[in-house]
């Protein structure tokens, strides 16, 4: 459990550094994980070679789904929307630096879902995106 | 009433936990289980893992048609099982025994059946803003159907219905009111006989949706008059797979068959069917002979120790777990005060997320739930994205309230 709850997770949870809102943005997307109630929205600001300069995310839910969202933001500024679709579950997970066990794997990977679906114009979000 | 303050004395917790084979376990090396979770499913006693495996291993055969000594003994320990539990509950006749897979699908069996056949486009259902999704969306599914109106009675501030609001309902003059006797998040008991009393006087038919209140508490369907009642085999010591649906005779009379297939049929030609009588017009295929028969046996244990003595017990160990839990600074817990509720407690912890708070517990080998507990509108409604639940039920001790305590301690320090 020590490891779970590492520092970056705790700190990254209680002060992250990319909570907010874009207005206006270019993509957003929101999805929930029905299981535990988390809710996460992402919003991205991407320039004219479709390079991500601005991005937030908001919503609530537990530590591991929050700290995922802000390490994940955190990581694609300055990535071209074509490298953010190759991203996987083991990114978030190396992001993170822990492993997680199947009902948790959600909560971490809700918010790699929610920008993966907002990247590719999805309607609606689905698990395939982060196999 | 002496003979149950006899039981009461007997009572002894340590003693019950010997028939639970699954609390001997360690979660982890050295991390014996903690289990506070049987308010979603409880744990099952040796009684009636044996009379199961006893069942495969000397009786086991289909049910019902068989001419042969087997079969007959199987289909004598599956009827059996249904007197049981009509005993159990009170009701007046066997036959009025439904057995489906759980609550959920008793619930979604009356909406199908009763509620497609007698309910017509603009005709009210009354349900209250706490049941869980399994008595909610079977009747939403039936109103965008069939155009029926859903209204609710809400749930005030303590956790309580008001019903002065559900008075006001009944001027609609409802067909159903279908209603959870105790709360799944809150452990609110609501007062069911008064409910059904009120509903019966406008006319409606009324559904009791029961499954947390037969684990514990005395429900007897003939004193509360109740139409229908739900319940799970799993939540009071039974197997999972096995639920039962009471409905009075003239009602499951009325009522077409819910799926169609072998044993719900009286004659059946290449064009046509008749249905069988009741309870077989509702039991189509194989049903879940063996967890029908270990329900038999979860019913013959709760009866031995006594329902007073358990609902007792569990008084003793939830009365201690409210007043230790609201002790600790930054914990909220929802519903009532517990007089008026079972013990299920539903809490928040200031800065801690729900899940969070349950993964840390799980590290002390207590198990508890986390999230909306399948009653996301009365989450909103109580403006919280999720809690944590503890429950409590007859094999629950006191340390083990302690433990809890420590483990919520020990989630506030690591989020400190």
């Amino acid at each position: 459990m020590d490891d779970l709850y590492r520092e970056l997770i705790i700190d990254r949870y209680k002060t992250p550094l990319f909570r907010g809102e874009l207005n206006p943005h270019d993509i957003s997307f929101e999805d929930d994980n029905p299981l535990c109630g988390d809710h996460i929205r992402i919003d991205l600001r991407v320039d004219e070679n479709g390079r991500i300069t601005e991005a937030a995310f908001s919503g609530e839910g537990c530590a591991i789904s929050q700290a995922s969202a802000d390490l994940l933001i955190e990581s694609v500024i300055g990535k071209s929307l074509d490298e953010v679709k190759q991203l996987t579950k083991d990114d978030v997970l190396d992001l993170l630096g822990i492993e997680l066990g199947p009902v948790r794997l959600k909560c971490a990977l809700l918010s790699l879902k929610v920008l993966k679906a907002g990247v590719y114009g999805l309607g609606e979000a689905s698990d395939d995106l982060v196999e | 009433m002496t003979q149950p303050r006899n039981l009461i004395k007997e009572f002894n917790v340590d003693e019950i936990r010997k028939d639970f084979p699954i609390l001997t376990r360690d979660v982890y090396p050295g991390v014996p289980l903690i289990y506070l979770d049987s308010t979603a499913s409880s744990q099952k006693p040796i009684q009636v893992i044996e009379t199961i495996e006893r069942f495969y291993r000397h009786s086991y055969a289909n049910i019902h048609r068989g001419i042969y000594a087997v079969a007959e003994e199987a289909t004598a320990y599956y009827e059996e099982a249904r007197k049981k539990i009509a005993k159990f509950i009170g009701a007046n006749e066997p036959n009025e025994i439904i057995f489906t897979r759980n609550t959920t699908e008793s619930i979604n069996l009356v909406a199908q059946t009763w509620g497609r056949m007698f309910l017509r486009e603009g005709d009210t259902i009354i349900l209250t803003e706490m049941e869980h999704h399994s008595n909610l969306v079977p009747w939403q599914m039936l109103a965008a159907e069939k155009g029926v109106i859903l209204r609710f009675i809400p749930v005030d501030e303590s956790g309580f219905l008001d019903l002065e609001q559900y008075k006001k309902l009944l001027e609609f003059k409802p067909k159903l009111v279908a209603f959870a006797q105790m709360s799944n998040v809150l452990g609110t008991i609501n007062p069911a006989q008064e409910i059904i009393e009120l509903a019966h006087q406008v006319g409606a038919i009324t559904l009791i949706d029961g499954a947390q209140s037969v684990p514990h508490y005395p429900v007897n369907v003939q004193d509360l008059d109740a139409d229908f009642l739900a319940f799970s085999g799993h939540k009071m010591c039974g197997p999972s797979g096995i639920g039962v649906l009471y409905g009075k005779r003239f009602l499951l009379e009325a009522m077409p068959p819910y799926m169609g297939g072998g044993d719900m049929i009286k004659r059946v030609t290449l064009d046509s069917f008749s249905t069988n009588e009741i309870p077989y017009k509702f039991e189509a295929g194989t049903p879940a002979i063996a967890e029908a028969v270990g329900l038999g046996a979860a019913v013959d244990y709760l009866t031995n120790i006594g329902m007073d003595a358990i609902i007792a017990h569990e008084h003793e160990v939830g009365s201690y777990a409210l007043e230790r839990l609201v002790e600790i600074p930054g914990v909220k817990v929802y519903g009532p005060d517990y007089d008026k509720k079972g013990a299920v407690f539903s809490f928040t912890l200031e800065k801690v997320h729900a899940h969070d708070v349950s993964q840390i517990l799980d590290h002390y080998g207590i198990a508890v739930r986390a999230g909306h507990h399948c009653a996301m509108p009365l989450h909103e409604k109580l403006g919280i994205p999720a809690t944590t639940r503890a429950s409590f039920y007859l094999y629950n001790k006191k340390d083990e309230v302690d433990q809890l305590v420590e483990g919520i301690y020990k989630a506030k320090e690591i989020f400190s």
